[in-house]
Formats: C-alpha cells, structure tokens, sequence
C-alpha cells in the first residue's frame, strides 16, 4: 500500500529573514486590527442606518411587535424590580456606617435616592436587559442565521431588518425607561426600608434631604441615558445575531459577544452622556443651583 | 413582432461572468449560464464547489464579487431593498434544511410568503394551505404542530410546499434528497417532476445525488472546486443532458457520476502521514 503513496514533498527552502522583520509582522498585524475595527465599526453603522431607515418607511406589523415587547418589557419586570431592591437595600448598608460616625446618617435618603436615579438605576436595568434580553436575541438570530431561516425570509420577500431588528429595537428602545423607572422605585423602595425600617433613621429628615437633593432633572438624567442603553443593546444584539458564524460555537459566541459589547457600551455611553448632560445643566442653571 | 420573438428567446435567468469571493477565498469563478423559461437544471458538484452559492447568486441572497445575475434581462443588483423583496416573490427556494420557522406553526410556515404579498382572506390562505398540503402529500392534521414536532422527510416536503405556495415562476431546489432514505428521495424527486408537468416552472436543483441527476432534469451542469483547478480552467467541466453524463469522456465528470474516490483516497492517506510526521 505504501509504495502506492506518492512521494512526500520536500520542505521548500524558507527565506532569509532580517532582524527587522519581526517587527514588521508586529506592526502588519496591529495594522490588520485597525482596519478590522474600522471596517466593523462601519459595517455596524450601516445596520443602525439602514434599520432606522425601515423603522421610519415602513412600520413593522403588530404580530411581530407583540411577542417582542412582551419578552423585553413583562418578562423582565420581575428580575429588574428585584435587582433595583437590593441595590437600594445594598446602598443603605454600605453607606450607613460612614455616615453615622459623622451624624449624617439622615443624609443617607439623598445618597441612595440620587445614586439610583442618576446611576445605578438605568445601568442596572440596562445591564439585566442585555444579559436576559440581549444574549437571547443574539443567540436566536444567530441560531436563526446558521439554519438559514433568515436567508429563507430574504427569499420570501420579507426583509429579515424590518421583520426581526425593528420589532426588537422598538421594543428595547420604548421599554427600558419603563423599567428603568421600575428600577428606580424599587431601588428606592428598598433603600426606604432598610433604612428607616432597619436602621431606625428618622423618616422625615430621610425623605426632606432626599427632596433637597434629588430634582426631576436627575431623574429625567437617569430615563434620557436609558433609551441610548436600550438602543445600544437591540442593536449590538441584533448585529451579532446576524454575522454569527457557524455551529453551535458561533452562536454561544455570538450570545456572549452580544453581552460583553453592549456592557462596555452602556459604561462608554454612561461616561459620554454623563458629561454632556451635566455641560447642559450648567449652562442652564450656571449658578448650580440644585446644590443647595 | 420582433420584441416578443425577442421576449421568448430572453433566458429567464442568467449568469454573466460571475465570480464570487468570501475573504480570501474564491468560490465562484467567471460562470456563464443561460436558463431558458420551463427548464429542469441541475448543478452537480462535490461538498465545497460553489453549487449553494452559485443558487443564492440567483435570488441575490449573495451578491457576486464580479459579473451579473439578470432575471428576465433585469440586473439584480440595481434593484433596491424592495424591488428585490417585490421580485423575490415570484421565486420559490427549498432550502437545505427547510428552514422553516421554528417558532411558528406548519400553517403559519406555508402561510408566510402569502402574508407577505398581503392580498389574501385568511379563508383563502386556510384553502391553499391545505391545497398544497395535499399536494406534497401530507394529511391536514400537521397544519397545527411546530417543525420540531416533525420527521425530516416531512420538513423537507413542508418547505416545499411553501416554496410552492406562491405558484412561482422558478424553483430553486439547495439539496432536496439530502439526508433522506431512498424512498424519501423518490418522493421528493417525483415531486419536483410533478410540479414542473403542472406548471410551466423553471427550476434549478443543486445535488449530489445521481438518481436525481438522471431522473429530474433537462440539463445537468456539472461545477468543479477552484481549489482543484489550474487558474485559466472553466469552473464549469459539464454542461449538457442528463442522458449524456455516463458517456461523458472527462475524467473528473466520470469519477463523480462513478462515485470514486481514486486520487483522494491517495491524498489522504499522505496527508495524514504528513500530520503524523508533525506529531499531531
């Protein structure tokens, strides 16, 4: 059998290689990630472009609406609610003792309420929403891809944007200040109880400073950031359910870089948001006047 | 006069020099094809040579790196998002797979592509549903059951009569019989042999199955792997009737209609002695 075998090649003789050579590949190589990054920066701007142009010619129906805006609106209300509690709660007991051995612990109502409303409560909500939410969505487009099932939509004449990323964007992107309010009052809910029902802190001066501090435009702060969180996510979601790549890998992989994408980009849009609302507050109220 | 003369010898899908590239790699080299209205073609080619491709092309589902796709002499890559959509509705494709939707019921499957059109009574879709039911075979029970609740045969005739629903102008068949016992086969294949006597359909099948090469179609179109070719070697290393394959003098025509592994087998065998060598 063996001498049926064809004769095995001879290695090919490589060629000489400088001393600089390596670090060239070196820089070839971070100059291939560059274009990469650029290249996928762009190809995801054209998906955010060319869904919002469907979103505003041509309204998705309300069969594909509905089962979207049920799965990120009511079935995420009770995982949000409880995560807003024990944050609040988790506020409380971590602040307490700093502000006791001041005899500020009154203060407590403004530091809770402020940090959930302005913070914690739509990252929180935007976070649970990509992890419950966002990995789905990706996991089942992606699985959606691999069978071929949105190339079957393709075929049929519907067009996979507008019958699966607008439903899911429009659910995401009208629902999360919803249950970023949700976060909210549960968060505040809970830092009430513990506070003033486990640490026994006088409840008027909790609530009075509470009322000092915290104005509407902390909580409009907190609901405007939501929307981006929640328009980050259906899109980043939707992106990777689309370009996922074969196998049952590709979409576990996609489900993973679905959340891990649209986390660093809540925290960046978080960041970016954060400054420009305060720039505008200032110019507004140039004297500060929420302060005091 | 002359235009209509001129309408019917207008091929009603045609390939013009079309190659295809994903990344790297090429998988569609320089393909001419000409399908005239009411033809039965089958694309042969091994696992990897471009024959799903080259069948996406014509639906525009992949868009060629060069060259053009033309239905009835209309460039698919000047049409907008809904013209395409508009246009693909005269189309009906069979996947793989079936890729039916999991979430939806057998109805709601076959149903979609009318739903689509948006110009039908749900009394009327409830008809044609049945209708085509019937017609590919299967009892009107399984309208209410999901896809996962069915064996492959029965997918496989669901996305059939789904492709069929719309009674389209071309059928594109990716590997009906794959995946299916013999006498699956025959009822698939007799199935796309009555739907073409009842319907002035033009249809395109990718296989690898020989039985449904000979059987099927009016013309068999036989594609090679770029991989294995010289670069100025024709993709295409058969086009002709089915009736002519087992004559066929090419040595890579015979070795697949004979189904013999001959060089690959060799190949193998010193692929993994060079892996060994390695130490893998």
């Amino acid at each position: 059998m063996s001498t049926a075998l064809p004769a095995e090649p001879a290695p090919q003789a490589q060629p000489e290689r400088g001393w600089l050579d390596p670090l060239l590949d070196w820089l070839a190589g971070w100059g291939e990630l560059v274009l990469e990054t650029f290249a996928a920066i762009g190809d995801f701007s054209l998906f955010f472009f060319r869904t919002l142009v469907w979103l505003f010619t041509r309204f998705p129906r309300f069969e594909t609406l509905w089962p979207n805006f049920h799965q990120v609106g009511v079935s995420s209300l009770p995982v949000i609610a409880l995560t807003g509690t024990f944050i609040g709660m988790v506020l409380a007991v971590q602040s307490y003792y700093q502000f006791r051995q001041l005899g500020l612990e009154t203060r407590l109502g403004a530091v809770i309420n402020m940090s959930l409303v302005r913070e914690l409560g739509p990252v929180l909500a935007a976070t649970m929403l990509a992890g419950r939410v966002g990995s789905s969505m990706a996991a089942e487009l992606g699985t959606m891809r691999v069978t071929e099932q949105i190339d079957a939509l393709s075929a049929m004449g519907a067009n996979p944007l507008r019958y699966l990323v607008v439903p899911r964007f429009l659910a995401c992107f009208l629902l999360i200040p919803l249950l970023t309010i949700m976060a909210d009052f549960m968060g505040v809910a809970g830092g009430h109880f513990y506070s003033v029902m486990v640490l026994g802190i006088d409840m008027h001066h909790y609530w009075y400073n509470s009322a000092l501090f915290v104005g509407p435009y902390d909580i409009f702060v907190g609901i405007f950031k939501s929307v981006f969180f929640g328009s980050a996510i259906a899109m980043v979601s939707c992106y990777q359910g689309f370009h996922c790549s074969a196998g049952a890998e590709g979409v576990g992989r996609a489900a993973t870089a679905s959340f891990v994408y649209s986390f660093v980009l809540i925290l960046f849009l978080d960041l970016v948001l954060g400054i420009v609302l305060d720039a505008i507050y200032f110019t507004l109220f140039p004297e500060g006047a929420r302060l005091f | 006069m002359i235009e209509s003369i001129l309408e019917q010898q207008r091929p009603q899908l045609e390939v013009r020099n079309v190659s295809v590239t994903f990344g790297t790699q090429q998988v569609l080299r320089n393909i001419q094809l000409a399908i005239p209205a009411g033809q039965t073609l089958v694309v042969l080619g091994e696992s990897g040579c471009g024959k799903t491709v080259l069948m996406k092309t014509l639906i525009g589902l992949v868009t060629p790196t060069r060259g053009e796709v033309l239905f009835e002499g209309q460039n698919l890559t000047d049409l907008d998002d809904r013209e395409l959509s508009q246009l693909r509705l005269r189309y009906g494709f069979v996947f793989q797979n079936a890729a039916l939707f999991d979430s939806m019921t057998i109805a709601q499957n076959i149903a979609f592509p009318l739903k689509q059109e948006g110009r039908w009574s749900a009394g009327e879709i409830r008809e044609k549903v049945l209708a085509k039911l019937a017609e590919v075979g299967l009892p009107p029970e399984v309208i209410y059951k999901k896809p996962a609740q069915l064996s492959g045969g029965m997918r496989k005739r669901v996305g059939l009569a789904r492709a069929l629903i719309m009674n389209p102008d071309v059928i594109l068949y990716d590997e009906p019989t794959t995946g299916l016992d013999p006498i699956m086969t025959d009822v698939i294949n007799q199935l796309i042999i009555r739907t073409r006597r009842r319907n002035p359909v033009t249809s395109v099948i990718v296989t690898h199955n020989m039985d449904t090469a000979r059987r099927v179609p009016d013309r068999v179109v036989m594609l090679y792997p770029l991989t294995r070719l010289e670069p100025d070697e024709p993709q295409v290393v058969y086009d002709g009737p089915p009736g002519e394959l087992d004559h066929c003098r090419d040595r890579r025509v015979r070795q697949f209609v004979n189904g013999e592994a001959g060089q690959r087998l060799m190949e193998m065998l010193a692929s993994s002695r060079t892996a060994e060598t390695a130490g893998f």
